[in-house]
């Protein structure tokens, strides 16, 4: 492909807001019925400015701040929905998007299978989730079971700037609700990128395997997406040291689950651990494990093993550092996995 | 020297910027129900109206007669009977383009069928054979909606929509006294006046939320009243009498199509039957106050109005039951049929594209389908 000259297309720091906000834009540009509504989305840009300059760029009748009500806005959305148009929801934080469950559950996620099939709900709805930026109290939830628990709906969490903008294009492109978690700690984490030459994400519903394993001494998979995806892979590489071998897997979206690229890797590694922020109880990890335990169980070496938050409401910002799982308690997990060591017959003959 | 004047009196003075954004009155609702029929203005209303309307209250009736039935026969789960409604179901029916959305609840339906809907598409949520009979697009009829008042803010979407696309669409939402307390009425209301989509609200108010009565369920002098509040104007209107709530959802739907936004309708009416078949109105309501309004029938009202323009008579009536009847009879002999039902459609619309978790379970079950019809099989010879 050959590039006109002058054409902005070098790799250059950008954040993930800034690739979000790209992400709007070239989607908006790119197809007149996508329309962005939220709560300060317009002339302030969104209070972490994702939306920056689309009001101004595509007026307000694309992009508009609507009362404050979530339940109005995500309704008004399935409205507009149903006239062809493909809207774009701001839910301001993750426990802002709570008043508008009912319509999410109701209606969003099972207006297609009602009328088998002719009225798809092309919906895109953006929360801004989990902890990690010093928010007070409902500014730092991991809603996602809640997402992930109701059938019809479509669960994505960028843990990249390329990602971010890649799977933001896929979800506004699909015809099914999606909902789009955005790691708020990671908004302004910087990468090399260009915003003209876009590289291609795979469709949702595909994982990745970021730092593929280099066949050390012992090897593990951690099972990751969003904010705890740059834990992990810090992990990895301070368990490296200790001569372990560790696999990330950037699951990307939980909905569609990745049961291939996720079980591949376990069956290489033989060992699992689930990272997310989410409380452990009835979290997320303990589906993964499950499905890991499912389809994997000759082949691992120790059980699976979640770090989660803990099961607590969200905490203060003064002491989250203590619930969010961080590179140390990955680490203890990863320290346990080595069982045979205590249990097997060959260690106990030892 | 009034108290106010006094030195160091307080003095109340408006906060900097204030301003009242509108006058109230004329958003307020009349004090009394809005009638035409038994008034002169009867006499305005075009004699083809009337006749329609009549035609469609005896037949509504008697679907309402008919489907209640069906419950008794096991064919229909549960039926939200709309007899004494009527006049409210019909207007609403015909009052919209072709081009206009319905936006009803699941005790809609005659308004559905009135539209154009066949009546065992807009039964099949309430047979229980799939969650909606219907393309909603075929007749702009939106799917009967069970959770209350979260249809109100779809109509609002829908019509801004159409609004943004420069089509001059409108759309009518139906919703209960009940349903007037959920926060989505108010949000969609909220919504709708502020983007002044063109939207009109039907409250059809017929006495009781399952059991609880309207001094249960607000203390607004009117639900209409509560139009004001929001900024668009709020009519209250006889629900019994057809002609009324046809008018008035008319100027309704007529000023929104002409960029004059929202509106609140209040039809006062009066659920005859129980709240559906599985319930037991006489718990919570004295059988003299079912006889008052019976006494205030809507078809009855239409009629003597009718008679009063010798626009019908008794050869007039009878044409109007027959007509009816054969529709009963039509219903009830295809409702008699057993619906054809694929277990394997169930996966089939979840999503746009099935996803591999359940492609798997598609699998299990499409086994468990062959298992049986293989025992099934077994059996037979």
């Amino acid at each position: 492909m050959t590039t006109a000259v002058g054409a902005d297309t070098a790799r250059k720091p950008a954040t993930m807001a800034q690739a979000l906000g790209r992400a709007l834009r070239d989607a908006m540009a790119a197809d007149p019925s996508v329309h962005v509504l939220g709560e300060d989305v317009g002339t302030l840009g969104g209070v972490f400015r994702v939306t920056d300059g689309l009001a101004e760029e595509f007026g307000e009748d694309r992009c508009t701040d609507t009362p404050l009500a979530e339940a109005g806005i995500l309704g008004t959305a399935v409205g507009m929905a149903m006239y062809g148009l493909r809207p774009v929801v701001e839910m301001q934080f993750d426990a802002f998007a709570y008043p508008s469950f009912e319509q999410l559950v109701s209606h969003v996620a099972r207006m297609r299978n009602r009328t088998r099939g002719a009225m798809p709900m092309p919906i895109t709805v953006r929360v801004p989730y989990g902890g990690g930026i010093g928010g007070v109290e409902h500014h730092s939830d991991s809603s996602e079971i809640y997402y992930m628990a109701t059938p019809g709906l479509h669960v994505v969490a960028p843990a990249t700037v390329a990602d971010a903008y890649g799977l933001l294009r896929a979800a506004i492109a699909s015809d099914d609700p999606v909902i789009f978690l955005e790691p708020k700690r990671l908004y302004w984490s910087k990468a090399d990128w260009s915003a003209d030459a876009p590289e291609r994400v795979p469709p949702i519903g595909r994982a990745v395997v970021r730092g593929p394993g280099t066949g050390g001494r012992r090897a593990a998979t951690l099972i990751s997406y969003g904010p705890s995806v740059p834990v992990c892979l810090e992990a990895a590489e301070a368990a490296r040291g200790e001569g372990w071998d560790l696999e990330v897997v950037d699951l990307r979206s939980l909905v569609p689950f990745d049961d291939e690229t996720v079980c591949a890797s376990v069956r290489r590694t033989g060992r699992a651990v689930v990272v997310h922020e989410a409380a452990g109880f009835g979290g997320p990890g303990g589906e993964i494990a499950a499905r890991v335990t499912e389809r994997c169980f000759h082949h691992l070496e120790a059980p699976v093993l979640r770090v989660a938050g803990f099961d607590i409401p969200y905490p203060p910002p003064m002491l989250e550092r203590h619930h969010l799982p961080g590179v140390d308690r990955v680490l203890d997990a990863v320290a346990r996995l080595q069982w045979e060591s205590e249990w097997t017959e060959g260690s106990a003959a030892r | 020297m009034t108290v106010l004047e006094q030195p160091g009196a307080y003095r109340p003075t408006p906060p900097p910027g204030w301003q009242p954004r509108v006058d109230a009155a004329p958003l307020l609702p009349d004090t009394e129900p809005y009638r035409v029929l038994g008034t002169a203005a009867a006499a305005d209303v075009s004699p083809d109206l009337l006749t329609r309307l009549h035609r469609e209250l005896v037949r509504g009736r008697r679907y309402n007669a008919q489907a209640t039935a069906l419950t008794r026969q096991g064919r229909l789960a549960v039926y939200p009977s709309s007899t004494g409604q009527e006049a409210c179901q019909v207007a609403a029916g015909l009052v919209l383009e072709d081009r206009d959305w319905l936006f009803p609840s699941y005790r809609d339906t005659l308004a559905a069928v009135v539209r154009g809907l066949d009546p065992v598409d807009a039964l099949t949520l309430l047979r229980g054979d799939w969650h909606s009979g219907y393309d909603p697009h075929a007749h702009r009829v939106a799917p009967l909606c069970t959770p209350l008042a979260t249809q109100l803010p779809h109509a609002v979407g829908l019509a801004h929509a159409a609004r943004l696309k420069g089509d001059d669409v409108v759309a009518l939402a139906l919703v209960g006294d009940g349903g007037t307390s959920e926060g989505d009425f108010h949000e969609a209301l909220n919504f709708a006046a502020v983007w002044h989509a063109p939207v009109v609200f039907l409250v059809q108010n017929n006495g009781f939320a399952i059991s609880v009565p309207l001094a249960k369920q607000t203390a607004a002098p009117s639900l209409a009243h509560k139009a004001v509040g929001y900024g668009m104007p709020g009519r209250l209107v006889d629900g019994n009498d057809a002609a009324a709530v046809h008018q008035v959802l008319a100027e309704a739907v007529h000023r929104a199509r002409g960029g004059g936004g929202p509106t609140l309708v209040e039809a006062v009416t009066y659920r005859i039957d129980a709240h559906t078949n599985a319930d037991d109105a006489t718990r919570y309501r004295p059988d003299s106050e079912v006889e008052a309004w019976r006494a205030h029938d809507p078809i009855t009202l239409l009629e003597d109005a009718l008679r009063d323009r010798s626009l019908l008579d008794d050869e007039g009536v009878r044409a109007a039951r027959e007509s009816a009847e054969r529709f009963a009879a039509d219903l009830r002999t295809r409702m008699h049929q057993d619906p054809v039902l694929d277990p394997m459609e169930l996966f089939e619309h979840v999503y746009a594209v099935r996803t591999g978790q359940l492609r798997e379970q598609a699998a299990q079950l499409r086994a468990e389908l062959d298992a049986e019809a293989g025992e099934a099989g077994k059996g037979e010879r």
